[in-house]
């Protein structure tokens, strides 16, 4: 088994190595990006739009294979299989049981509260009452919506707010136990009382799994993760410690982009 | 105290007002108007019935089992109508509704881009085939089809037209259901295939629940279409009013008895001439009730994603 670890003995979960990705356009929207991500750590990406940190967190779980056409080139490594996910030969829905993701918009189901978490265990062949019973109320417990719902857990998921259609999205994310959940822009449909409801969340669920989120706002990249990288163009400009990008970047391009001279 | 003084620029601006007036007007008319058509098919049909119902009470005609109103002892009992046109609607939903919904499937989820755009187009030519030649088509081929696997089966019978109906009906509900479920956005779909799910379980059990509004109006509109459907039953079930429910028996339908009625020599204003218009209403009772409960079941379902 190998493992990787950084300067600070942090163990790499997962990792891109020269990743290219075409759209099927032929439009390359990702150019050679290295990047870590480190087991039970934040890793935030940000960059003005069009700068493909959405297309590289896509990636991770394989979501551009959906549309025909779409193209990787390079690695992302897996560990501690130390395997490239983006292989032919590597199931894309393997991937997403162990890679797991939360979308801009929630984006629940048509179904109960209760079924909608249960969803991915159905998926995985899970069909027993009380087991389903425990992970949902886990799952619920984990996304910190079981005390609201635990009485209507049969209603439309529907019903709910948008923040917490948010964190059933995460419940639902989070009841297959993924070790790396991926979070495109989470909280960019909610008004900021759910939005710190969602960010004092994912900081609890980093003691469990690895977090890589997309995010548009500057001040939740701060707030939040302990690694963030700056992307431009379809580049990787610049990736350190969270601490280190927004006070002393080492690239100009990035103080310009977080100082709001740029972007 | 005077007048408040306006500008030029300001003021109403009278040319516009009449134009605007005016669309308004036309776009009022041409919505009336179905209305009035619709009005005017339920007045003809109720004046018409109504001497028909002072000769038969309402009872005998809910209630006798026998129709035959062109015989010399007369009945008007519009069961044996009703039965009819259920039991070959029913056979009709069982083929078209399993394979039209298969087929919205296939069509919205699985098939590339390519085959929807070549599979569609031909699908939608089915429905511009004439009645008339789906109905020779019952007769001519699938009755004796039938009758080879069972050999009791009379040349005009339910099961024939009624599987033959399924088969014009497919387009409609797999068009429209298609419709409806390309609309579920994409973003729910990649939920679905986030969680690990594959694409037979992203199709039903997320995508299929999703667009179920839009699938059950299909189902309506084709439950409406077979239990309004003339020709195919008119020249493959025999026009035999039986109060039966066994699909290998011949019967006629509500629908293939005013056309038989209507192509014969029946006198106007006499009794049987009438009787196609009591017929009449009660199909338009029947299809009346299912829009109801198809804008019920609508309601119910309504799309919320």
């Amino acid at each position: 088994m190998v493992t990787e670890k950084n300067k600070h003995n942090e163990i790499v979960k997962a990792e891109s190595k020269n990743l290219n990705f075409f759209y099927a356009d032929g439009t390359q929207a990702l150019k050679k990006i290295n990047l870590p991500v480190y087991e039970n750590k934040i890793t935030a990406l940000i960059g003005p739009s069009g700068c493909g940190k959405s297309t590289f967190l896509r990636s991770f779980n394989r979501m551009h294979d959906l549309y025909p056409g779409n193209k990787y080139e390079g690695e992302i490594i897996l560990y501690p299989d130390n395997t490239n996910i983006l292989d032919k030969k590597v199931d894309p829905i393997e991937v997403r049981m162990r890679i797991s993701m939360v979308f801009q918009k929630p984006n629940p189901f048509p179904k109960s509260i209760f079924e909608n978490v249960a969803y991915g265990l159905r998926v995985r062949g899970e069909n027993n009452k009380r087991i389903l019973d425990d992970k949902v109320e886990e799952a619920l417990k984990g996304a910190s919506l079981w005390n609201e719902v635990k009485d209507r857990l049969q209603d439309l998921a529907f019903n709910l707010s948008g923040g917490q259609q948010q964190r059933l999205c995460i419940a639902r994310a989070l009841a297959t136990e993924p070790e790396i959940m991926l979070f495109d822009e989470p909280t960019s449909a909610l008004d900021p009382i759910a939005t710190v409801n969602i960010e004092e969340l994912m900081s609890e669920l980093k003691k469990k799994l690895s977090i890589l989120i997309v995010t548009h706002n500057m001040q939740q990249a701060a707030r939040i993760s302990d690694y963030t990288a700056y992307m431009y163009l379809g580049e990787l400009v610049e990736h350190d410690d969270t601490n280190k990008i927004f006070t002393n970047p080492s690239k100009k391009e990035t103080e310009d982009y977080i100082t709001g001279k740029f972007g | 105290m005077s007048e408040p003084i306006i500008s030029a620029r300001l003021s109403k601006d009278f040319q516009r007002n009449i134009m605007e007036r005016f669309i308004e007007f036309a776009l009022l008319c041409s919505a009336a108007f179905a209305v009035f058509i619709t009005s005017a098919i339920v007045y003809v049909l109720v004046s018409e019935a109504i001497p028909f119902f002072q000769h038969v009470s309402i009872y005998e005609f809910l209630t006798d089992t026998v129709w035959t109103p062109n015989y010399s002892i007369k009945h008007y009992g519009i069961l044996p109508l009703i039965s009819g046109t259920l039991t070959t609607t029913f056979i009709a939903l069982l083929v078209a509704v399993p394979l039209g919904t298969i087929t919205a499937i296939y069509l919205s989820e699985f098939a590339s881009h390519k085959v929807r755009e070549t599979v569609k187009p031909i699908l939608e030519l089915l429905v511009g085939v004439p009645t008339v030649v789906f109905g020779y088509f019952a007769l001519m081929l699938v009755t004796p089809l039938l009758q080879k696997i069972y050999p009791d089966l009379t040349t005009f019978n339910m099961l024939g037209p009624g599987i033959v109906m399924g088969v014009m009906i497919v387009p409609y509900i797999a068009s429209l259901a298609e419709d409806s479920m390309r609309a579920v956005p994409m973003a729910m779909r990649e939920g679905a295939y986030a969680m690990g799910a594959t694409r037979f379980q992203t199709s039903v059990r997320v995508i299929t629940p999703a667009a179920i509004s839009g699938i059950v109006a299909a189902y309506i509109l084709a439950i409406s279409r077979a239990v309004g459907e003339t020709m195919i039953v008119a020249i493959a079930a025999g026009q035999q009013p039986n109060f039966t429910f066994n699909p290998v028996e011949s019967a006629a339908t509500i629908t293939s008895y005013i056309v038989s009625v209507a192509l014969g020599d029946l006198e106007h204003g006499g009794i049987g001439y009438q009787s196609i218009f009591a017929a009449g209403l009660t199909l338009l009772v029947m299809t009346l009730l299912l829009n109801i409960l198809g804008h019920m079941t609508r309601k119910k379902f309504a799309e919320r994603y």
